[in-house]
């Protein structure tokens, strides 16, 4: 620098070096202790679950065959299996997904794409940040009240439909959250181009928009999906049931699932069923865990594409 | 300033903005533009950062609309119509006024994808093999990617990307080309090309670019526009327009002081 340069770099207008102390050993001793820390925290984790994990395998493992995916609840613990709770989780998982996806994915482009600073849409915004937080079971009580007494001519009562439009309810913030973040992150410099060339908002939206934005709005509907097939509050309130001996016949059929069925064995006092409720926990865990594997692929897609 | 512009270059004018007041919420960005943007010539804008070059520029295709809280006054018609008016449809005449813009944005498609996008979003019935690579050649694209039609529009460099958005925006046959500092994302080389090219879509576009370049402005164009901004009570500031007249004159000749210093790189 010459003495044209600007005046802090003029050394001698500084700070002096002696006013500096850099105690870097005691600086390194807190970087340690707090990776300890944080590693202890995670170890402490990850045994817990390792326990749980392990437990549950060693229990349930023996008695998962297929005659354990094919048999009916029974009054034999030996003899009972989870084919009803497990299509009844299937078709909730149907359902639910066929009310969420298009109902939060359209909410979701309309409050991103399309509404302006209204004041419905602001409301619209508040009301689900809002929805989110609110406890599974008063969505039981919400479903209970409205799809099984006051919509009972078309949804027939404690139906797998009642069942699947209350879980479609759960997890709608869930999936409109997910698509606006998606839809955020993809740059405007995208919609504007499209814009210029003389798209309306809607071309724009299915054609340059939404094919980047899809993996990451499956990945949020994956991940609420799997929220709401390990739920378990919301299908007790609105009546599923804990013995059904046969399978779905149709969207107004009565129905239970993998947790209730869960629920049930466990709180039964006789060993054997502790057995059976391991063994239905280690299919839950297995369809979750595949649901969540397909979301982290896809997210990885859409993270490549970027 | 408010001299007839379009027989100073001897044709006849394209747009014709008068008393133009362009706000954004309550705040005036750009205050008091006359212009007159004559057919088939390249008229540049140049003036500092954020004294309104893009603001105006924007009214020209209406994409302002899409800024909730930006709003026009005064009236801007191009071809004898009121663009503002509410007759006109702003995706029709976002079709008829391309733009291209600062960073290369070409959409994460093919090459031949992004050139035959807007002719078939705007309904075209004829040949598409035909229409790509007229746009390209157009362009000045053509030779280079002749052979990779298929690869993503942001495989190729920088300086073609930006080629591939004007010929994206050549191929549904605007009248208009607005350009937004196309060249300040380029290399020289680059900016050279589509500088040459330029000069060849004049005989068919009316083009206006907005530039911080200007030996690129004097090099290019025709007219030009010079916009200050100077400080507002607020804190803020507001742009507004300085001098509109030929080229030779702003750089040469200018009437304005504030110009004089600004072409001469005294300040800005
Ligand atoms: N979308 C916007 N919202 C609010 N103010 C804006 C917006 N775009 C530009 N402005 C303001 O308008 C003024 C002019 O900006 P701009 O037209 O981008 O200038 P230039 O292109 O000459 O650099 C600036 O003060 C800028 O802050
Ligand atoms: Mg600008």
């Amino acid at each position: 620098m010459t003495a044209t340069g600007p005046k802090a770099f003029i050394p001698d207008e500084g700070i002096a070096p002696d006013e500096f102390e850099p105690n870097l050993v005691g600086r390194y001793k807190l970087d340690k202790v707090f990776a300890y820390a944080s590693w202890a925290a995670t170890i402490i984790g990850l045994v817990v679950l390792a326990f749980l994990l392990i437990s549950t395998f060693a229990d349930g493992l023996p008695r998962l065959g297929s005659s354990f995916l094919t048999s009916f609840p029974s009054r034999n613990a030996g003899r009972a299996g989870i084919a009803s709770a497990l299509a009844g989780t299937v078709w909730l998982l149907l359902i639910t997904a066929a009310f969420a996806f298009p109902i939060g994915v359209g909410t979701g482009i309309y409050l991103q794409e399309f509404a302006t600073d209204s004041w419905f849409a602001k409301m619209v915004e508040v009301n689900i940040s809002n929805l989110a937080a609110v406890p599974s079971i008063i969505y039981g009580l919400l479903g209970l009240m409205v799809f099984v007494r006051i919509l009972e001519p078309i949804t027939g009562g404690r139906s797998v439909l009642a069942g699947g439009l209350t879980l479609a309810l759960l997890i709608l913030p869930v999936i409109i959250v997910a698509t606006r973040e998606t839809l955020k992150a993809i740059p405007d410099s995208l919609r504007i181009a499209g814009m210029a060339l003389g798209s309306t908002r809607w071309q724009v939206v299915r054609d340059h928009v939404l094919p980047l934005a899809l993996p990451g709005i499956l990945t949020g509907t994956i991940l609420g999906l799997s929220r709401a097939i390990g739920e378990t509050a919301p299908l007790i309130v609105i009546g599923a049931q804990t013995f059904v001996p046969f399978l779905p016949t149709g969207l107004r059929s009565s129905f239970s699932a993998l947790p209730i069925q869960i629920f049930n064995w466990t709180s039964r006092p006789q060993e054997a069923f502790h057995a059976n409720a391991a063994a239905a926990s280690i299919v839950l865990l297995v369809v979750l865990v595949s649901m969540n594997a397909v979301a982290i692929y896809l997210r990885n897609r859409f993270q490549q594409n970027r | 300033m408010h001299s007839n512009s379009a027989a100073a270059v001897g044709t006849s004018n394209a747009f014709h903005v008068e008393k133009g007041n362009y706000y954004y919420g309550s705040v005036l960005a750009v205050r008091d533009v006359f212009l007159e943007i004559p057919e088939k010539k390249i008229t540049a804008f140049i003036g500092p950062s954020g004294c309104g070059k893009s603001t105006v520029l924007r009214c020209f295709n209406r994409l302002n609309d899409l800024i909730p809280s930006a709003r026009v006054e005064g009236k801007i018609t191009y071809r004898g119509v009121d663009i503002y008016d509410k007759s006109v449809d702003a995706t029709e005449l976002r079709r008829r006024i391309g733009m291209v813009f600062q960073k290369p944005n070409p959409f994460p498609k093919s090459i031949y994808e992004n050139v035959a996008y807007g002719a078939r979003i705007n309904g075209y019935k004829g040949d598409m093999d035909v229409l790509v690579e007229r746009a390209l050649r157009g362009s000045a694209l053509w030779d280079e990617v002749k052979d990779k039609l298929k690869d993503s529009g942001l495989s190729i460099s920088g300086g073609q990307q930006q080629r591939l958005c004007i010929a994206r925006a050549i191929a549904i046959e605007p009248e208009v080309l607005l350009m937004d500092e196309p060249c300040s994302a380029l290399d020289p080389i680059s900016t050279l090309r589509v500088e040459e090219l330029m000069q060849e879509l004049k005989k068919h576009y009316t083009i206006i670019i907005v530039t911080h370049n200007m030996q690129q402005a004097s090099r290019v164009s025709d007219m030009t526009a010079f916009y200050n901004a100077q400080a507002t009570d607020k804190g803020g500031k507001m742009g507004y327009l300085v001098e509109y007249a030929p080229t030779q004159t702003i750089f040469n000749n200018p009437s304005q002081v504030a110009t004089q210093d600004y072409v001469s790189g005294r300040f800005g």
